[in-house]
């Protein structure tokens, strides 16, 4: 076996094993401290799909910013485990209603997968490898596209940030005592 | 042989897990957590392609991606902070006081 079709299969295990455990337990810091171990093995695939650049922001951004983010605040509400005796209760689907409509639509999704699982193990394509990169891995490139092609995405992106940030404070915050002049 | 196809069928198993976590769990932040699994699995997909075609715009619109995750954890995060704020508990079932 080649080392590519090694290392993939490791990184996806990775990947899918620690997703699939962010989903099933119960205690929401061991879920955040999970998902960082699977950006980092997202991060290996984007290494070998030849986007260093994005593998890095991957780490430093996610792994790095958001996670510490979502670490923070499950660590400040301080409800580490999920009220198993409510679970039963006042769930959005327990409606009969709902719940048919539920079951039509994941049958119409599974359905919709293995057409296309179907479709994609008649179809085959060729190994990635062969194709070859350009200068896909190049971080001169990604910045000139960036801030020529992209500018005006760049710069709305920046207004973006700025409207979380003064909503995220307004939404946090506590409402100050109403004083009576 | 690893195939572009690889790569989308990868795509598609971590998004169903992202869905089955925003539909099965009972905690606001899982339930954030689970929509961070879904934004990968489309970064996934971007990459995959961009290499599949050689571009670096797949590149580019990940890192757009990326500021948007990063811009509704920050808001999700607050308003999870203001719900628990108001009632003490982190269930989505809970807040029904707009259920019809």
């Amino acid at each position: 076996m080649e080392l590519e079709v090694v290392v993939f299969y490791a990184f996806a295990a990775v990947t899918v094993g620690t997703s699939v455990l962010v989903v099933a337990q119960g205690n929401p810091v061991y879920s955040v401290m999970l998902l960082i171990a699977s950006f980092g093995g997202l991060a290996g695939l984007y290494v070998l799909l030849d986007a260093p650049f994005t593998a890095v922001t991957q780490i430093i951004i996610y792994a790095g910013a958001i996670m510490v983010l979502f670490l923070f605040t499950v660590m400040l509400l301080n409800v580490p485990r999920e009220d198993v005796a409510e679970a039963g209760h006042g769930h959005a689907l327990n409606p009969p209603g709902a719940r048919r409509l539920g079951i039509t639509l994941t049958a119409a999704l599974l359905l919709e997968l293995g057409w296309a699982a179907w479709h994609v193990s008649t179809r085959q394509s060729g190994s990635l490898s062969a194709v070859p990169p350009g200068d896909v891995s190049s971080v001169n490139q990604i910045g000139r596209v960036l801030f020529t092609e992209y500018a005006l995405p760049f710069e709305v992106t920046s207004i973006l940030i700025l409207v979380a940030m003064v909503g995220a404070i307004v939404l946090a915050r506590r409402e100050p005592p109403v004083s009576r002049p | 042989m690893i195939t572009l196809n690889h790569y989308l069928v990868l795509s598609a198993v971590l998004f169903t897990i992202g869905t089955a976590g925003v539909f099965l769990r009972r905690n606001f932040i899982t339930v954030l957590l689970s929509v961070e699994i879904m934004l990968n699995a489309v970064n996934l997909t971007f990459i995959a392609a961009a290499r599949q075609f050689a571009t670096v715009d797949g590149q580019i619109i990940v890192l757009f991606v990326v500021t948007v995750a990063a811009a509704e954890a920050a808001v999700g995060l607050a308003l999870v902070i203001a719900l628990f704020r108001h009632r003490e508990t982190l269930n989505p079932g809970a807040f029904t006081s707009l259920k019809w």
